[in-house]
Order: C-alpha cells, then structure tokens, then sequence
C-alpha cells in the first residue's frame, strides 16, 4: 500500500504492513541465512544460565554496553557550564557530533560545540593548524567570551601539546593575547567523562586562578560534578543556599544552558558561571563537590592554593542531605533554617506512608560511582535492598566505599558492588540473581526486555522520557521526587500484575 | 626540582653519558630520578646493573590498565639511591610508543614518583620523532634538553633535527636548549666541529667527553664509571659535565637550527666531508671517467 498523503502512516504501522511483513520475512528467508529457530531459542535460553554467567565475568577483551561515556563529554559539559563559552574540541569532527546529540537528546536543548575537524593531513603532520584557524573560526563566528578547549583521542595519540598550541595561535593572531582559552588534555580512551569533568574543570581553575594572589572572603564553591539532573538540582541547591543565607558560586552552572525558553528570541548562551565569578572563586574559603569520583584533580588543585575541600556522593537521600547541609552549616556558621527542617519532616513522613510497599523490594542499579553511592544509601534508608550496584567507572577505591555502605545497613547484607563491569553483565546477574526493579539509564529498556526487570529511568542520558532533568534528585525535594519515580513503577507493576478480570483483580484496588 | 632530558641520535652513546652524568649528581648529594622514554628500557640499566624488567607499560598491559598500577611496581632504586623509571613500550612494528611516553609520565607525575627529588633527568630515543617523544619538552616539564652527538654527520643531523623540535615549544613555553654535549668520536677537529656546530645552534658546547675504553669495561659490567672506577680520569670527566649542567640552570637558550645545506656548508669547512665540485653531483663513476 502507498502512502496516503491526508493519512500518512508512521514507523510504528506502516512496517505492519503485509507488503512489508512479506518483504522481511522474504529477505530473512533468502539473504539472511539464519539459525534455525530452535537453535537461536537454545542459545537464549543458555544466555540466561549461571555457566554462561561466569563465561561472562571472565570475559576480558570486549566489553558490551559499557555504562559510560568517553572524557570529552564530560569535558564540553563542565564548559558550557561558563557564561558564554564556546566548547571547542581539538580533534576529529565526528566525535564532536556525538557529544552534542548526545546532550541535545537528554536535555532536549540545542547544544553547541565546535570541532577543529582534524582529517589525516593533521594525525600526519600535527594539529597546530587546525587549532590556528579553529579558534580563529569560532572567535569570529560565534563571539563566545570563552573557549575551552579538550581534546580526542586523535589528538592525543599523536600527542598534539594544547599549552604551546593555543600560545601559538594566539601569537598568530586567531584570538587576542588576554582573551580566554582554557584547556584540558581529555583522552578518551583513559577513564570516562567524570574523568573529562575533572580535567576540564581544573584546568578552567588553573586558567583563572593560577599565579593570582588569593584574599579569602566568606563564599563557597559548589561543584556538582556531571549530573543529567543539573537543570533541577542546581536550581535546588541555589535555592537551598539561599534559604540558608549562604553566599556561594556554581562552578559550571548548567542549568539555564540546557533550558532556554521558547519566547521568540535565540540565544547562542545562556546562563553559566559567570567569568567574573570563576576569578573570584579563588578567593573563596571552600570549594565543596557534591561528586567526590567526578572531582578528585579539581579538589587537590583548590586544596593546593589554601582552600578547604570537602566532597559528597550525590547525596540523594535523608542523611545524604543531613550530611551536605550540616557540614555547609559549620562550613559557614550559618544555622539551618526551619523552613529545611520542615522539608526534611515532610520527606520522612512521606517515606513513612509508603514504606510497606518498597520495605524488602530489591533492586540493581547501574551509573555513575557517585550517583550509586547516593542512590544505594537511599534505597537502604527506604528498606530497599540494593542486590547488585554496578558503575563501569568505578575502581577499587568506589567498590570499597560501596561496601563500607552496604555493611553500615541489614538491607546491604548479600549486595554485591560490581566495578568495571558493563551492561551485559548486568544482564547475567538479572537472569541468575533477580531482582524486583532495575535502576539505570535509557539503555536499560534492553535489559528490562530481555529479562523482564521493570526498569526505573534514574541516570544519564534519558532519550526516551522527556524533562525529567527538570525536577532534582539532590535535597530533600530531589528525594521526594526520586521516592515518587520509585513509588509509581511499584505501583505500576502492582496493577499490571493483578488486573486479569475473575482471575487476579481481587487485588486490583483503589486505593495502594 | 630540576628537570632536564637527554637527546640524541640511536646509538651515540645518550643512555651511558646520561646515567654517568647523573651519577655523578647524585655523588653531588642530589636526589634523582631517571625517566626512560626509550621502548628499548635500557636508559636505567647501568644504575640499577640490569635491565628494568618491570616498565609502566609493560605493567600496564599485564594489568590492563595504567590505572590499576603503583608506582612502587615500577619504580627501582639504584646507584647512589638513583630512582629509575623505563616507560618502556609496544613491540617493534605494532601500537604508538609516543603515546606511551605520555601515559608514563601522566602517570608517574599523578602518583607522586616526582615528590622529594631535585632532579629528574628524561632520556629519550632518537631525534624528535613525534608529539608523544615531545611529551618531556612540554610546558612544565623539562627546563633544558641536552643534546649528545659526535663529530659524525649523521649524529649532527639529529642534534639539529632535536633543535627543531625544541624551537616549536621554546617560543611558546618555557623549555630551552642547554648544550651539546659530545661524545668524542675521534673523527677528524671533532670538538672545534661541534663548538662551531653550537654556536650556529645558538648554544654552547657544554662538555666534550674523551673517549676512553674504560667506558666499554664499565658497560659490560652494566655499572656507570663512577661506580666501576670512581677514580678514573673518565669519572671526573663526567663529574665536570655533572658541575655545568648543575650551575647551566636558567642558561639555556632559544635554539636557532640551520638548513640541511648549512649543515653541509659546516662539515666542507672542517674538511670531513670534501668540497665537490656542482658539475660531478648525479655523476657515475664512468661519466666522471670519459670527463
């Protein structure tokens, strides 16, 4: 059947169609070669076995859906975080492409960033040129008061030096002597993008900060590490702050950069740290990260010029916010404002009501270290047990710290910290040792098929659910919100469960 | 903390002045540290009297990943508390050694192999061969490259090759270029060649070390002179190149490499390559004959 033009058919009916239905069944037929059925089925079956289970954790060489991405995404995301800065990625233009689809697909926002389109000329024979007329392109075209620069693993392997090329191109005149570049070395082949988090973010602060004299005032640096929910949690946090009465700078603030409005005017930039500001964090008495694994460089650079450092684990929970908001109070002298305090009884009452219904329920959940460590110490205090937490970027230091956690609660005893593992693992284990719920990105919809694992969205990037990077996840408000998430898949799975007529809806209720 | 690097063309004899020299730094009282940028790890095998067995990348490989390694299982204490590192490298034929010249250093510069010490001394293979060998000329690291060469044609080639390579960082960073440091050869005005060479490179020729056979027996014992024959006048030779290049901090300089004719122009005027005349070049030997 053709189209109709007043009744178009989209994807999900027009490869319904019989044409269509005859034509793929045809080309498996003739083209394909396939097993037979019975053996494709055999091997499924097999893949859900403990024997496959241990082939799988013994697998070296290959890895399957890792649960991470590479550093210079981290790297473009602490960037756009500063007030009109331009992310500029030294290397080739495909790896470009993919950061910003990537971020444009979980925040649903335009993102720009721009490449030094390295092709083989430049692997043979160096990248100064590119960075030349790169910066010099992107200083003309776009007008950013900022750019940062990181790097691909192109450029990295032929060890293109960024410090001695930026100074060239400004000696060539591509942007002024003053105007501001900094840079971070991001190869992406070692760590993930909390590590490119890190590295750009230090070099930013080595760019404003180093050779100055520091005058300590009162303010406090707040970094919030890389976060899908930084639209939410940094206004939440600010909110936070201010109730407290408490002066502090969001170093890479990107919560108006990924929510600009729709009101008849483009905005190229909006939002971010101010460049003003990123001087005068120096000055700063702390500087506070709310994700240990994605700070560790930046943190040891600000302890260096005299600045207290202090770190959290994405606190996500009640004593996770307890934590950040008793150590800022003495950080500051500043009290706790019963208007908190109110928050904070609302959010135990509210886990109160519902505290049946997830008491007990297991759960595996895969992500940043951080944000497992937030999220495990939550789900415990809920009566959650948190079976299998899994972070490809996390190391033996994460894993350690996860089981200090598990063993601090009864609701850890026999969960397992699986560091360096990726998705197909955590495939194995929901087969061998299954749980009730699966927390992770969007990439999780594979394992809730394959293993029938509901799957609750919490985590970066979510391409497929729409705006919840507007609501936080830090505080007692972003735990109320991820309580809600948690509540409404039980609920959910609950209904699905009881809802055959005379058969199972004697359980099928009103009221849950 | 110091940090200088050795360079110079495959074979001139970089490994062994190097180690002797800072031998004989370490004799001065300074803590030092040797970083092997060379794949073939021998950089440090006089001063710890065997080859590194275990080198970063070697390590790493085993390890799969760099980041899953400590820096006591790579770092070797020698001579005279000498601390040796080999970055070590891919096979022949396969892989990036540059890049791993770069994730060594990351990584002995991130697990603190650099805290304590008031020298650290790179010693990296051949000429300037790309950004990776480039790595120890970077900002921030090495502050002067000693380049070692010979009255050879071909060893001055490379010096002037590594100058080169140090013009494109010196303009924009701080690294410049110390001296020559000739490893006698005994080819024909061999020092009064390479003094020439240095001042055409803007630089100084900041020790000529003598020849001598007492090398060799040190070698094969795989100890330095200053351990084998600390009394030696080849000892002190290297005792006098320790004391310059311990007072040259600050001195180096901006580095002015010249053409391959230049180089040429310079060999025809010390007499070791001889003038010929433009009308037999592309010649054979016949042609040369009915002529």
């Amino acid at each position: 059947m053709s189209q109709n033009p007043k009744h178009v058919l989209d994807h999900f009916n027009l490869f319904r169609e019989p044409e269509y239905v005859e034509m793929f069944e045809n080309k498996k037929k003739n083209f394909e070669n396939p097993h037979p059925q019975d053996k494709v089925t055999e091997i499924i079956e097999w893949t859900k076995t403990e024997e496959y289970r241990d082939l799988n954790f013994k697998r070296e060489a290959l890895t399957v859906n890792p649960a991470k991405a590479c550093q210079p995404l981290g790297a473009v995301f602490v960037a756009l975080g500063f007030e009109e800065t331009m992310p500029f990625v030294h290397g080739s233009q495909g790896c470009v492409a993919y950061y910003r689809s990537h971020l444009s697909r979980h925040f649903k926002e335009p993102t720009s960033c721009v490449s030094s389109s390295m092709t083989e000329d430049a692997a043979v024979f160096g990248g100064l040129n590119n960075m030349i007329d790169g910066l010099a392109n992107t200083y003309a075209m776009y007008k950013p008061k900022m750019i940062a620069v990181s790097t691909t693993c192109m450029a990295e392997v032929i060890g293109d030096d960024l410090n001695a090329f930026i100074k060239n191109a400004k000696e060539k005149g591509s942007v002024p002597q003053e105007y501001d570049v900094p840079f971070a070395h991001t190869p992406a082949f070692v760590g993930s993008h909390i590590t490119g988090y890190d590295n750009a973010l230090k070099g930013i602060m080595e760019h404003f900060w180093a050779g100055r004299e520091r005058h300590e005032n009162e303010t406090i640096n707040i970094v919030m590490g890389f976060d899908g929910y930084s639209v939410g949690n940094i206004r939440e946090v600010k909110r936070i702050l201010q109730e407290m009465g408490i002066s502090a700078l969001i170093l890479s603030d990107t919560s108006d950069v990924f929510d600009t409005p729709t009101d008849g005017t483009f905005r190229m930039y909006m939002g971010g740290t101010k460049l003003e500001d990123m001087k005068k964090a120096l000055d700063s008495k702390a500087t506070v990260s709310f994700q240990e694994f994605n700070t560790p460089k930046s943190l040891e650079y600000a302890a260096s010029l005299g600045q207290k450092t202090m770190s959290f684990q994405y606190p996500i929970g009640i004593r996770g916010t307890d934590r950040w908001l008793l150590a800022l109070s003495e950080l500051t002298g500043k009290p706790i404002p019963d208007s908190l305090r109110l928050e904070r009884g609302r959010l135990v009452d509210a886990v109160a009501d519902s505290t049946s219904h997830i008491h007990g329920k297991k759960f595996a959940l895969y992500g940043d270290p951080d944000q497992m460590l937030g999220l495990t110490e939550f789900l415990m205090e809920l009566g959650a047990e948190p079976v299998h937490v899994l972070a490809t970027n996390g190391g033996k230091e994460w894993e350690e710290k996860m089981n200090a956690l598990f063993a601090s609660s009864p609701y850890g005893a026999g969960c397992h910290a699986w560091p360096g593992r990726d998705l197909w693992h955590m495939r194995s284990l929901l087969f061998t040792e299954p749980v009730d719920f699966l927390i992770g990105n969007t990439y999780g919809k594979y394992l809730e098929r394959d293993t029938g694992t509901p799957l609750i969205r919490i985590g970066f990037p979510i391409f497929d659910r729409h705006h919840h990077h507007r609501y936080p996840t830090v505080g007692y408000q972003g735990a109320m919100n991820v309580l809600v998430k948690l509540l409404d898949k039980i609920f959910d799975e609950m209904d699905k469960n009881t809802n055959v007529p005379s058969k199972t809806d004697y359980s099928y209720d009103i009221i849950r | 903390m110091r940090q200088i690097a050795f360079y110079g063309k495959g074979g001139i004899g970089k490994s062994t002045t190097s180690q002797n020299t800072l031998a004989a730094l370490a004799e001065m009282g300074k803590k030092i540290l040797i970083v092997g940028c060379d794949p073939k790890a021998d950089s440090t095998r006089l001063i710890l009297h065997s080859k590194a067995q275990n080198t970063v990348l070697s390590l790493a490989a085993e390890a799969g990943t760099v980041e899953d390694l400590e820096i006591e299982d790579v770092m070797k204490t020698g001579f005279s508390d000498i601390r040796c590192v080999e970055s070590g490298g891919p096979e022949p034929g396969v892989g990036c050694a540059g890049r791993g010249v770069i994730t060594s250093i990351n990584f002995l510069e991130e697990n603190g192999a650099y805290d304590g010490v008031d020298y650290v001394s790179y010693d990296v293979l051949g000429d300037v061969v790309c950004g990776g060998f480039a790595m120890p000329i970077r900002e921030n690291k090495a502050q002067e490259i000693y380049i070692v060469t010979s009255g050879e044609m071909m060893a001055m080639y490379a010096a002037n090759n590594i100058a080169k390579g140090i013009l494109k960082y010196a303009n924009s960073g701080g690294v410049r270029l110390g001296g020559l440091v000739c490893n006698e050869r005994q080819t024909d005005r061999e020092y009064e060649l390479i003094e020439a060479l240095a001042k055409r490179l803007n630089t100084q020729l900041i020790h000529f070390v003598p020849r001598n056979n007492i090398v060799q027996h040190a070698e094969l014992r795989r100890m330095t002179v200053l351990e084998f024959a600390p009394e030696s006048s080849q000892a002190n030779e290297y005792r006098e190149l320790a004391k310059k290049i311990d007072a040259n901090a600050g001195k180096g300089t901006i580095p002015t490499p010249i053409t391959m004719d230049e180089l040429e122009e310079l060999l025809m005027e010390f007499g070791v390559m001889k003038t010929i005349d433009e009308n037999l070049v592309g010649k054979k030997a016949e042609e040369i004959a009915v002529a």
